[in-house]
């Protein structure tokens, strides 16, 4: 069997089969221990970083990487790895839900648009309104009105997200609907919600955990890009975007306050397009072009 | 996709009638037509059919591709594709299927009428275990818990040989064989013992020896007095199975005959032309090719063109006439 396939003989893939796929599959591996080494950096901070990430030290401004400060300090004399491990809490936990929230709503809209031809013309209009604007345009004014509150920052990445996602599950819900299991039970008089639900879902998770995967990354960068607008989350919660735009007025002086920040943000996008891609290429393995 | 279309539309009186109170009739359609307009010519999938099913008996619909036996089958699962035009009455137990609503449909469809769809690789949801397909029917009726109906799919499963049962009704249908997932079909289509069964092509792409395995199963379902309806193009299955033998070509009923007697002597040359065609007849083939599929056909006989018999009197469509016994044809020749 090629190492590239998962054993589709028992749907749930035991511990064995997993690492047969991980072996034969470098790219898939390396984007997952990315992932996993970031997200338990971020969920263990308070056990890795030496410093509470608020702690000034003002005797000890702009401090050059100390056993101390292992990678020097910022312009209030606060420990930059601790700022580093930390930032990418609140980043994460609004991605992760703001991802799921964005699943949800494309699966409700692309399912029914998809299901119903009366529906479809209704739901995918709407849904190019909001694919028409670049996610940070519309992130803007909410932002603006809500405030920038983790809630307020989940909507302005729910609002142009979703889009996506329902563009995607319709055209699953296309083809699957079109099926002889879905005739079948249509056939022996399963309502609507029983066939969306329990036969055309199903057969779409493959889509949705890798889109879900690439917009995981994709909404790291919008949270990220609004911290760097001064709109994200404020300070002195540490949060990677707002570092930047710190860490770029005093990019001279200390270079490792945007550096680290940066390279956080690079290693989370990068891990997840890996992810993604491999994951496409083994759901579908004819295509190899990926879109983010 | 399928859509209900209900329509009151009666075109013309019915024409031929079978077998009147001899046995009572199950399922009765009456000139029925499903049409499906296209921008150039309006091709006529169904055409004004009448045919009337008996309790108990199994009913082979036998036609080449596009002569409309799977488009009949599914109507009277009340089931339509987008975009046609219905016309006619489909009677069953006395219900005008077209008028019913979805909601009254969902309760004849699977529980009274069940439906063998073909294609068994495709027919079966890939990600749900097998055993709760073949219960799905019964899930929607009241009483059955989910441990009854596991019991129940077990059952079925030793009576149509997916074996063994609790491992088969665990498994997911792509560690099937072809004529397991059949089999498992035939268990689906039985699960609530409806009254009546259509199969559509239950031996498509099917060698010999699961035919065999395949007939057994549906004489199975025979002798639970469930009432069938096989639709095929596989002559052999239908003189294994049935009782009586339709005939279809371009939308129309050609012949309704007597399954012993139509294989002695069919009624219409289209039907000797089919049997003729078969390997221990001398597999001669019938002239020309089917037109109505492409919407050319316009008037008269259908099977004119390529009817070796065929005169002046053929430009005028036949009715269905009582040809001997109860047997009836669509050919001038028995006027």
């Amino acid at each position: 069997m090629d190492a590239g396939c998962v054993n589709l003989q028992d749907r749930f893939p035991t511990l064995r089969g997993i690492m047969d796929v991980l072996r034969g599959n470098v790219t898939l591996t390396a984007g997952l221990v990315i992932f996993f080494t970031l997200f338990l950096i971020t969920i263990l901070a308070p056990v890795i970083a030496p410093h509470d990430p608020a702690e000034q030290d003002l005797g000890n401004r702009f401090a050059s990487p100390t056993p101390e400060y292992p990678l020097g300090t910022d312009q209030f004399g606060r420990c930059i790895f601790s700022r580093t491990v930390y930032g990418g809490q609140i980043s994460l936990a609004i991605a992760v839900i703001s991802t799921v929230a964005c699943v949800l709503i494309g699966i409700l809209v692309g399912m029914y648009a998809g299901y119903y031809p009366r529906l479809d013309a209704p739901l995918m209009r709407m849904t190019d309104i909001f694919l028409a604007f670049p996610a940070i345009v519309l992130a803007l004014p909410i932002i603006a009105i809500v405030g920038p509150t983790p809630l307020g920052i989940i909507l302005a990445i729910l609002l142009p997200g979703w889009a996506k996602f329902a563009r995607v599950i319709r055209s699953s819900t296309l083809s699957v609907k079109s099926s002889g299991f879905v005739e079948a039970s249509k056939a022996a008089g399963a309502t609507d919600t029983h066939i969306l639900f329990r036969h055309i879902l199903p057969n779409c998770y493959g889509p949705i955990i890798e889109i879900a995967t690439l917009g995981l990354g994709s909404k790291i960068i919008t949270i990220t890009s609004l911290g760097f607008l001064g709109l994200g989350v404020q300070p002195p919660i540490p949060e990677w975007g707002t570092m930047i735009n710190q860490g770029l007025t005093m990019l001279e002086k200390a270079p490792m306050i945007a550096l680290s920040a940066g390279s956080m943000i690079v290693l989370f996008v990068l891990a997840t397009n890996l992810i993604g891609s491999e994951l496409r290429k083994i759901i579908d393995p004819r295509s190899d072009t990926i879109v983010i | 996709m399928y859509y209900n279309i209900c329509n009151y539309h009666k075109t013309g009186p019915c024409r031929y009638r079978d077998r009147k109170g001899t046995m009572s009739i199950i399922i009765e359609v009456n000139q029925l037509s499903v049409h499906f307009p296209l921008s150039t010519a309006t091709v006529k999938a169904v055409d004004g059919v009448d045919l009337a099913v008996e309790e108990r008996e199994t009913l082979a619909i036998i036609g080449e591709s596009g002569s409309g036996k799977s488009v009949l089958g599914t109507a009277i699962l009340g089931l339509f594709p987008p975009t046609c035009t219905v016309s006619g009455t489909i009677t069953y137990e006395g219900k005008d299927l077209l008028c019913l609503s979805e909601e009254q449909l969902r309760s004849v469809r699977g529980l009274q009428i069940a439906w063998i769809p073909q294609n068994p690789a495709s027919a079966l949801n890939p990600s749900m275990r097998t055993g709760l397909q073949v219960g799905e029917p019964l899930s929607r009726q009241a009483g059955w818990t989910r441990e009854r109906i596991h019991e129940r799919v077990l059952e079925l499963f030793a009576k149509f040989r997916v074996l063994p049962p609790e491992e088969r009704s665990q498994a997911y249908p792509d560690s099937y064989s072809g004529g397991m997932l059949q089999r498992s079909l035939v268990a689906m289509g039985t699960s609530a013992s409806p009254k009546v069964i259509i199969a559509d092509e239950p031996t498509k792409g099917v060698d010999t020896l699961n035919k065999e395995s395949i007939a057994t199963a549906f004489r199975e379902v025979r002798n639970q007095g469930i009432t069938l309806v096989v639709i095929t193009h596989d002559l052999d299955f239908a003189r294994e199975l049935a009782d009586r033998v339709v005939v279809m070509y371009n939308g129309a009923v050609l012949e309704i005959s007597d399954k012993e007697r139509f294989f002695e002597r069919p009624l219409h040359p289209y039907s000797a032309g089919l049997l003729r065609s078969l390997p221990e007849n001398g597999l001669v083939p019938i002239p020309g090719r089917a037109t109505a599929r492409d919407g050319a056909f316009t008037s008269g006989c259908r099977f004119r063109s390529r009817c070796p018999g065929a005169g002046e009197r053929c430009a005028e469509e036949p009715p269905l006439i009582r040809a001997r016994h109860d047997d009836a044809v669509r050919c001038w020749n028995y006027d």
